[in-house]
């Protein structure tokens, strides 16, 4: 192992001698995510005006879960957050803990919105205002 | 996870050692990313807010569907997925750089910075051509008059509403100006800026005639937001692109220059990696937020 210090006071020197083989490993796993996430997204493509609501909503989400993971190792191990010590990791993530209540309390917001656009309640469909003649019932999905 | 072999017991904040056993620069590094993590995440968020309220949001394969050199072919998440893994192979030639100054291995780093330099202009040159593309394009919108005109993507104005029925597209022409009509002609038509001066001297029954109602594609006007998020998000990303190319020019003229030889470390290639990465990071969101889903 080459001899280099940057601090005196960075007492704990990680193991650099291991080589590139993890670095390759980590560069096929991104891109198979990526691959599939493709593969899905071309599927709601070709397949979606004919599946049900629920089942677009669940391939989204499994695509979303595929993005976590590719955000998990480009992370841990491109940015070698997963040699730092634990004390350190901690800071970091743990804040980021905030978007799991700031991304389900603005995207449900922003669902009532809607909700209540397609009322009588709350204003009607933009597209009721714009129309210049009849559209078939059922025909926005 | 851990590589570092670290005692049981250690005090690390008894002084005389850092406790995150990291130097100053590099915790900030990663404090900086992780305010900028949730400026990314605010945009992001706000974005999908106002995208589930609307009944109407564009669809992204329609929008995204072109590739250069490719003309009127209906490819959608193809060029996206060019500029993906694009970014995915600059983070991995950026990590090896790490890599080679972790070994104190000069040319190794130089030739890994070089690699992801031309990566992240080719990332860049990507969106350039991106934002071109939908900035200059021709597309037949029903407008809130009542009226047809060809609209591009812009931070304002959005063709990507609704598809347009056949019947209500016909009752617009009728109320469609002359001069609207010689565009929508020659937008059909895919003629240059010659033929255009030609169908405004045409008079509307000749223009009606030339615009084949049955195989034009017209839209509802779509949602302003539309367009100011997504030059405003990828714009923002696309900055950091540009000023991590930046980084990455200066990094290299000092390792070229031997400053990280004397200085006996490659720490400044770590943290700017660190940023580089971070690009990447937001990127996989971008392409999840926009194009994707």
């Amino acid at each position: 192992m080459s001899q280099h210090t940057i601090s005196p006071e960075i007492t704990h020197q990680s193991d650099h001698s291991e080589g590139t083989g993890r670095i390759w490993k980590i560069f096929w796993v991104l891109s198979l995510l990526t691959v599939i996430e493709l593969a899905l997204g071309y599927f709601l493509y070709f397949k979606g005006a004919d599946m049900a609501h629920f089942a677009i909503l669940g391939t989204k989400m499994v695509i979303g879960a595929l993005t976590l993971l590719k955000a998990y190792y480009i992370v841990s191990v491109f940015m070698h957050l997963g040699d730092e010590v634990r004390n350190m990791i901690m800071t970091i993530t743990v804040p980021l803990v905030l978007f799991i209540w700031f991304i389900i309390a603005f995207l449900f917001d922003g669902n009532s919105w809607k909700n209540l656009r397609n009322t009588n309640a709350g204003s009607k469909p933009n597209i009721e205002k714009i129309q210049t003649a009849p559209i078939k019932e059922g025909s926005r999905k | 996870m851990s590589t570092t072999a670290i005692p049981a017991g250690t005090k690390w904040w008894n002084g005389g050692r850092s406790p995150f056993n990291a130097s100053y620069g590099k915790v900030m590094m990663w404090y900086f990313l992780m305010s900028d993590a949730f400026t990314f995440g605010a945009f992001l968020i706000s974005y999908g807010t106002i995208r589930f309220s609307v009944n109407d949001w564009a669809d992204p394969n329609k929008v995204f569907n072109s590739f250069p050199f490719a003309g009127h072919a209906n490819l959608p998440l193809a060029f996206v997925s060019l500029m993906t893994f694009i970014l995915i192979f600059s983070s991995v030639t950026m990590v090896l750089a790490v890599h080679e100054g972790h070994n104190m291995n000069r040319k190794g780093v130089e030739k890994y910075m070089i690699l992801t330099i031309i990566g992240g202009a080719a990332f860049v040159s990507c969106q350039a051509w991106e934002w071109s593309h939908l900035l200059t394009g021709e597309h037949i919108t029903l407008l809130n008059d009542g009226t047809l005109s060809v609209l591009p993507t812009t931070a304002s104005s959005n063709p990507w509403g609704l598809p347009l029925e056949h019947s209500a597209m016909l009752a617009a022409l009728q109320k469609t100006p002359h001069d609207q009509l010689a565009n929508i002609a020659s937008t059909i038509h895919h003629t240059g800026a010659e033929a255009v001066h030609n169908t405004y001297a045409m008079s509307d029954p000749e223009l009606l005639n030339m615009i084949s109602t049955s195989e034009i594609h017209a839209n509802h006007l779509g949602r302003p937001a539309f367009g100011s998020y997504f030059f405003g998000i990828t714009g923002f990303h696309g900055f950091h692109v540009l000023s991590g190319v930046v980084i990455n020019i200066v990094m290299y003229t000092k390792t070229k220059l031997g400053h990280f030889d004397q200085r006996g470390h490659y720490e400044m290639i770590e943290k700017a990696g660190l940023y580089w990465h971070f690009v990447d990071l937001v990127w996989v969101f971008v392409f999840l937020c926009f194009y994707l889903v």
